[in-house]
Parts: C-alpha cells; structure tokens; sequence
C-alpha cells in the first residue's frame, strides 16, 4: 500500500510512546544504573564500573543457568514446532469439529501460569498424581522432586502441554489459508503428500511459522513462573533457568548490581538472537 | 489425448437431491471429438466449473458416466485420467524456478532428467517462458504464472486434455488478448483437446471450434460459433451471445406462421402445432429500416463507433437495430423489416425445429 | 491414510485434558481422599472446597482483584494501540520503522528483568498495590502486541475506504468511530483477546506489584498453598475456577483466533 508521509502521524502514536516509555525506559535505566554501582547498604552506591558484567560474565553459576536455558528452550523448539505443524496438518478443515479442536486446544494458553505449575505439580507427584502414580505403577522409578532427570522430563512435558497449541493455532492458520486450487493442481501434477507438504505447505505456512518460532524462543527464554511452581529450579539448581536465577539474586539475596547486569545480559542475549533468527528467515523474501 | 463422452451425466452437492434445484447440473450427454477446441459458456453458477471439475476428476458425479476414448474413467483420480488443468488465479510452487515448475509434473512421474531438460525447453519455448527458466516463479507477472500453469500441462505426453477454469480472469485487459492467441496457437501446434470454461463471449467464440452453452445446470446449445450467432437454439443463447442480444417480440401463430399485431412476420422455420408461449427472434444485425414494413417510433440512438445501436418501439415493445455509421436513420414514418433467413419463432424460450 | 488423520488431534487433546480432568477431579475431592488414596474420580464428591473460596473474602476477592486489573489493561492497550496502529498503517512518518521495531522488542522483554525496577517506580509514584499498577506494567507487553495485531488487520482494509468517507464529508474522528472501527470490529476482538489472555495468565509482575489490596486470584493460591499447608482440595478448586473465564473468553472469539494470528505482519 502506498503510505503518504504525514508527520502528524507521530501524535497518533504518542499515548503509545509514553505509556510504553514510561514502563520501559524508567525501569531499564534504573536497571542500567544498578548495573553499574556498587552499594553496601543504606542507599549509599558508588561507582563500580563494568565489576559486575565482568563477574557475571566470567561466573560459573551465570554460564550454568545459561547452558541450562539453552538447552530447555531448544529442547522445547525441537519438539513443539514439529508436532505443532504435524497436528495442524491432521485437523479437520471444516465443520464443527473446527470449533471443537480449536477451543479445546486453546485452554491451556489462558491457564494463569502459576496454575499450570501447580497442575503439573499435583499431577505428576508420585503418590497421588496421576502421571506419577501411572509411570510408577508401569516401573519407572519417577519421582520429579528427587531426581534431576525426572524433573526435566516433567518440566518439558509442562511445556510442551502448555505452549504446543500456540505453534498448532499459527500453524493453522497459514493452512487454512491456502486456496484449494494449489491442492488441485497439485493432485493434477501428480504430486505426493510429502511434495504437497514440501512445496505447498510449508512455504504457506513460512510467514506464520516464523512468528510462532520468534514467540515461542522468547518466551521460553522468559519463563519464570512454572518451573517456579513445578521445581523451584530443583532438585538442587538442577532446573534453575536464567529468570528463577535471576530473581533468586534480584528478590532472594537483593544483589542488585549483579542481578542488574545479568537482566541487560540477558535482554541483550533475546534481542540479539531474535534478531538473527528473523534477519535469517526474512532474508529472502525482498527479491 | 481422446475423445469424451458424457453420458447421462448428473451432478449435486447435496447428498439427497430432492427437488430439480438441487442438482448443481442436471441430465448431460455430450460427446467432445479428439483434439478439439471447446469453449463451455455460461452465466456465473451455471455449472459449467462443476462439470470441469467432474471432468478433471476433482469431483465425483452423483450419476452418470464420464468416458475417455470409450472407457469408463468415473471412478478414477485426476492423475489416472491424465489431465492438466490452468486455474482461476495462477497456481505456482512459489519457492520453486520457473524452470522446476515446469518439470515438477515429469519428476512426480519419475521421468529421467534428460527427457525433462529437454521437454522443458520445447515448452517453455512454446510459451515464451524461455528467457525466465531460471527465475524464482514467485517472482513473475500474473499472465506469467498462468504460462506456468499451462506449461506444466503441456509438459506432458500423456495429456487426455487440457482444461482451462476462466484462466484469464487475473489478466491485464492489453495482454487477455495475447494470452488468447498464444493458446490458440498452442491448439494448432500439439492438437490436444482443450476444454475452456468462461462467461466472456469474446473467450470462447474466438478460442473454440465448438462453443457449449450452458444456463442453470443444463446445456442450451451445442454448436459452432456461427451457429450459435446466426440460428440460436434458445432465447437465452440469443440474449446471452452477441451484443446487444437478440430482439425477441411475443408473438401469435396461425396455421403456423407468426404474426405481430395483424402484419404477418416471414421466419426461417415454422411453428409446430399447439405452441405456447411463442416468441419471435431476430438479431438487431439482421433488422434494418425500409420504405414499407412495420410502422416503428424512435426512442433512442447509441452511437457507439463503428455503428450505431437505434432502438425503436414496435407496438409497445422494445427493438433494436444495428447500422453501419454510414447509414441514415428516417426522420419520420420509421418503418423496419426482419430478414426473414434469421428470423424464427420460440415456443417456450426453444427454437421451433420444424423447417420450412 | 487421510481417513486416520482424526487419530493424532484426538489424541493431542486428551493428553491436553488429563492434567486439567484431574486438576478438576481434585477439587471435588476431600483432603482425606487426595492424600489417603489413589482415585481417579472422586468417591466421596464434596462441593466444600468451592463453598469456602465463595465464602472466604480472601479468596474471591482475588477475583474481583484480577478481573478489575485485566479489564483495565484491555482496555487501556486496546484503546492507545488503536491510533498507533492506525498512523503505522496508513502513513510513514519520520522513525516510523524504527519505532515499530522498537515496540516489539518490549514484548521480548522477560518479566523478571522488570519485577524489581517496576516495584520501584511504582512506588515511587504511589500506586503500589493498585489495580492500576498491574494494568500499566502489562500494558508494556500488550501495546505491542495490539499494535501489531490491529496494524495486520488495518492494512488489509483498503485505503479507498478512508478516502471515500472524506469525499462523502466525514471528519476524520467521526470516520475513524463510526466507520473504520466497527469495519475492522473482528481485529479489535482478536486484540482484547490477547491482551486479556496475557494480563490473566502473567503472576510474576502481578504478584510483585501488590500485596493486600489488589493481589490476584493466582497470587493468592500461592499463598495459601505455602502457609496453610496442603489443602490441595482448595487449591483444585481456586485453579478449576481460573481456567474457566478462559474458556468463556476462547468460545467467543473461536472463529478468530486463527485469523488474528495470520494477519499480524512479521
């Protein structure tokens, strides 16, 4: 569409501007400051420099809680993003199984978070949840709270039981619209299914997959609150993931210097991969 | 390539048609001669993309037999019957080259690369597309893609026909026409039976050999597009066809000639005995002012370039005539004449058959 | 094969169900059975631990608490983003692209980055422990987000549209209520619904921002589940009773969810 260039524009944006300022701007350069004072107390602060981006940077606990998220956030991309588009693919196109599928495999995106954590963490304890009781009864010695192994099978479970609908909903979409004359002409030129999918359907669905991958990475890499719930980042630190870690030293041990500079690591870390990621999936679509 | 026969042909969405509405075409026998150029003609929602789809085998007809070369094809998928098929709005595989999208039917087919590399190159040659095989064919103009979509048929051998779903909808106006004329030059070069579906007159009498005219689920008129013009088998193809549409004047029959008021109309063909509802139908090319004949009044004159539409009033109803520029229009005492080798008489909206 | 297709969405929803069926199922069950016996439905089904939450001030009051905080911020967010998203549709204006990048980086940042600095200034203005402190540090999350959502479903009205209505005399505010508004009404239904799913699910900032006054229904359980033990049953109960304002919510806007998705420009 062609924009006409009308400078006014900026007074329709302004209640935006300020809101979004007001919250974002006061707040990360009180983080900014933070990060770069030491106190000991009794509001007095002095200058410290880049100490602390230099110690988070160089501490082992920093790097463990990274490796840790890395790990849970790619883990979760590898199996939500697949199953997603293979669950999209199998849902009915029309009629009021639509609506069925479409509302039951919604619920669990508007579940408070902290209820997901404590759902899992009914249902998965051993005695009297029904996943643990299950799992237990069949011989597994599963026990989430004990074992590191067992509370990162549930973790990802959770998260693959809470988020998956997402990447099926955006996936989805860019299914449903798709004309079916490409499924026509595809059945004309005699193509497979795994063609339809490869040359039809995935290059339709690139545009919503991309959101879907963005927001599923960011927000992975936020979660706080249900492995808060679910663990508490245990057994040990087993499961404590850069925001449990980070509230741990913010809220937990008021070290706000570190927890300051770890929070601009960390931002900077999401907007930097994010950045990437859709520099690299946009990349050639401008010809 | 092969000849297809319709036999008995009925189609519905619905699963227990009941009543004459339902059926989205109703009763069809038609026979489509190897290697011919077919135009299916009709108003929007007159059934003719069903009946391509039940053609292509996109859809499965509720009655009746679709056979290829004598063989009974009903029951068989799009890709047994062998059929290409250019869309509405252009389908390409966007992430593939024009080149890829050309070969892509041969590869599902497990055609070796040598053979495609070298049927590619005679079809994209024949469709122009030669210069843009390396191109990404997300990139190209829609008249481009529909190139693509036609290449992809013509790319096989083993084509029983190729049909056309309103293939220039999403054409630029300059270059409907030059679309049109490549395929009918494409109809001459490879001889294989093309079926064209359109509501633009222009399209299908200036592609087609034979033009069907379909209106409401049934098939009005098969014919030539100088049959259809000059002997209309029913009104709705006299209206539907030509511009502006054939005059049709109610009329009485005695003793099987038409008569207008008292003045008796001369007509190709007579009507049959105990007629209803008869109509007289003349073409406005076919209607010229005379020194005797039927006392008319003008109402209005259209010039519209080469000739000039003149409507006159005829005892109360509405007629039109087409005259050269040249021409001169009476100032008083109007009076018009039919030519009597294209006038005939309806009974029912259909063309009385019995000749003179 | 396209006929067994059906197999896999059943089975991703009731996998999706279990955990909620036996999140429900304790509710209706007594402490003694929870904790006694495994059951997989209530043998001795009990309606006690929905009759304390409706009688217990502490418990519906974080109800009230989090129904008043969502409402505010939908319609706050939805209500600011509407011109935003309105002038990045329909003009450019100097630093438009880059202002729209910037926007969208704010919904990427996590909310424990802010817990702290929020809790801060909020106090320092004073609106600790309102309704209204929770409703602005979500908005920095959901105006982005509408934005983006409306911008989508702005562009693909035609331009034509506005000029039309300036020909036949309307005044660009009179244009922009009585005929863009209800033309792009399914957007603005798609907008709400995310800005109400976020605001209703989010509890780190929601919890740091209050204490007595304005704690949200999901803060409260929390609570309860450390200080008065483990009364699991109620917990059931409070969280059966969270998931179903969501439900309502999804039915409604089931025909659009999708759509809202497919349009927001990447």
């Amino acid at each position: 569409m062609n924009k006409t260039v009308n400078q006014k524009a900026w007074f329709f944006v302004l209640p935006v501007l300020i809101l979004v300022a007001f919250n974002a701007l006061i707040p990360l350069m009180t983080v900014v400051n933070y990060s770069v004072q030491e106190t000991f107390g009794n509001n007095a602060f002095f200058w410290s420099g880049l100490t602390w981006f230099q110690e988070i940077l160089t501490s082992d606990r920093f790097h463990a809680s990274l490796g840790r998220q890395l790990f849970f956030t790619f883990t979760i991309l590898a199996i939500e993003v697949p199953l997603g588009v293979m669950i999209a693919l199998a849902m009915p196109r029309k009629g009021i199984w639509v609506s069925v599928c479409l509302v039951l495999m919604a619920m669990p995106l508007l579940i408070p978070w902290n209820v997901v954590g404590a759902m899992w963490n009914i249902f998965g304890l051993p005695e009297i949840g029904l996943l643990g009781k299950t799992l237990n009864t069949l011989g597994f010695d599963y026990n989430y709270t004990r074992q590191p192994g067992d509370a990162w099978f549930t973790l990802i479970l959770m998260d693959v039981w809470h988020w998956t609908s997402l990447v099926v909903l955006l996936a989805y979409a860019g299914l449903v619209s798709i004309p079916d004359d490409y499924y026509q002409a595809a059945k004309i030129d005699g193509a497979s299914s795994w063609a339809v999918f490869r040359y039809i359907q995935l290059p339709k669905m690139k545009r919503v997959l991309t959101i879907a991958i963005l927001l599923r990475f960011m927000d992975s890499f936020n979660i706080y609150t249900e492995p808060s719930v679910l663990t508490g980042g245990g057994p040990g630190n087993s499961t404590t993931l850069l925001s449990i870690d980070l509230v741990k030293i913010a809220l937990g041990q008021f070290d706000l210097g570190p927890a300051a500079a770890m929070s601009l690591i960390y931002f900077l870390v999401i907007l930097l991969t994010s950045w990437v990621f859709y520099a690299v999936m946009t990349r050639d679509e401008e010809d | 390539m092969a000849r297809i026969t319709l036999s008995n042909l009925r189609h519905s969405y619905l699963d227990n048609p009941v009543s004459e509405d339902d059926w989205a075409l109703k009763q069809l026998d038609i026979n489509w001669e190897d290697g011919g150029a077919f135009a299916l003609l009709g108003p929007s929602g007159c059934g003719k993309t069903t009946l391509l789809n039940l053609i292509s085998g996109l859809l499965v007809p509720s009655q009746g037999d679709i056979l290829f070369d004598g063989e009974s094809v009903t029951n068989q998928t799009p890709e047994e019957r062998h059929i290409a098929q250019v869309f509405q709005f252009p389908v390409v595989y966007d992430t593939m080259t024009v080149y890829d999208n050309l070969a892509f039917p041969l590869r599902n087919r497990k055609v070796s690369e040598d053979i495609i590399a070298q049927r590619v190159a005679e079809v994209a040659e024949m469709t122009d597309l030669t210069g843009m095989l390396n191109k990404r064919a997300s990139g190209l103009t829609a008249d481009g893609k529909q190139k693509i979509s036609l290449g992809r048929g013509l790319v096989r051998t083993d084509v029983n026909a190729i049909l056309f779903d309103e293939p220039l909808t999403v054409i630029d106006p300059h270059l409907k026409f030059q679309l049109r004329a490549k395929l009918k030059e494409l109809h001459s070069r490879v001889s294989n039976t093309m079926i064209y579906v359109t509501h633009d007159q222009t399209e299908a009498l200036t592609f087609a050999d034979t033009v069907i005219v379909m209106n409401a689920g049934e098939v009005v008129q098969v014919g030539t597009p100088k049959d259809l013009f000059e002997k209309p088998a029913h009104t709705f193809v006299g209206h539907f066809i030509g511009s502006p549409g054939m005059n049709i004047l109610p009329c009485n029959i005695d003793n099987g000639k038409a008569y207008l008021g008292s003045s008796q109309i001369k007509t190709d063909n007579r009507a049959t005995k105990g007629v209803t509802n008869a109509e007289i139908g003349v073409r406005p090319e076919f209607v010229s002012f005379e020194s005797k004949g039927l006392d008319v009044k003008i109402t209005k004159v259209n010039d519209v370039g080469r000739f000039k539409i003149v409507e006159v009033d005829l005892m109360g109803h509405s007629v039109k005539l087409l005259m050269g520029e040249e021409q001169s229009i009476p100032a008083e005492n109007a009076k018009i004449e039919f030519n009597p080798k294209f006038t005939r008489i309806y009974a029912n909206s259909h063309l009385c058959e019995q000749e003179r | 094969m396209r006929r067994h297709t059906w197999i896999i969405p059943t089975v991703y929803i009731i996998f999706l169900m279990l955990p909620i069926y036996w999140l429900v199922s304790m509710s209706f069950k007594t402490t003694n059975e929870i904790l006694g016996s495994f059951t997989l439905w209530p043998q001795d089904f009990t309606l006690e631990n929905y009759r304390t939450i409706f009688t217990d001030p502490t418990w519906y009051n974080g109800y009230i608490n989090s129904i008043i905080y969502v409402s505010i911020n939908t319609v706050l967010s939805v209500a600011v983003a509407l011109p935003a998203a309105y002038a990045f549709s329909r003009y450019r204006f100097l630093g438009d692209k880059h202002l729209f990048f910037w926007l969208l980086t704010n919904r990427m940042a996590p909310a424990a980055v802010f817990a702290l600095p929020f809790f801060q200034l909020y106090s320092a203005v004073g609106i600790f422990d309102t309704h209204l402190a929770v409703a602005l540090a979500h908005t920095l999350f959901n105006i982005p987000l509408a934005v983006w959502i409306l911008e989508g479903f702005m562009s693909s009205v035609p331009k034509q549209l506005d000029e039309t209505a300036y020909i036949d005399g309307y005044s660009f505010p009179a244009f922009f209520t009585k005929i863009f508004i209800p033309t792009i009404g399914a957007g603005i239904g798609v907008a709400a619904f995310f800005c109400f799913m976020f605001s209703w699910v989010e509890l780190l900032l929601a919890k740091t921002l209050t204490a007595v006054a304005a704690k949200p229904i999901a803060a409260t359980m929390t609570k309860t589940a450390s200080s008065s033990g483990y009364e699991l049953g109620l917990l059931a109960a409070a969280g059966t009773l969270t998931i179903i304002p969501g439900a309502i919510v999804i039915y409604f806007v089931r025909n659009y969810i999708a759509k809202g998705f497919a349009l927001g420009r990447v």
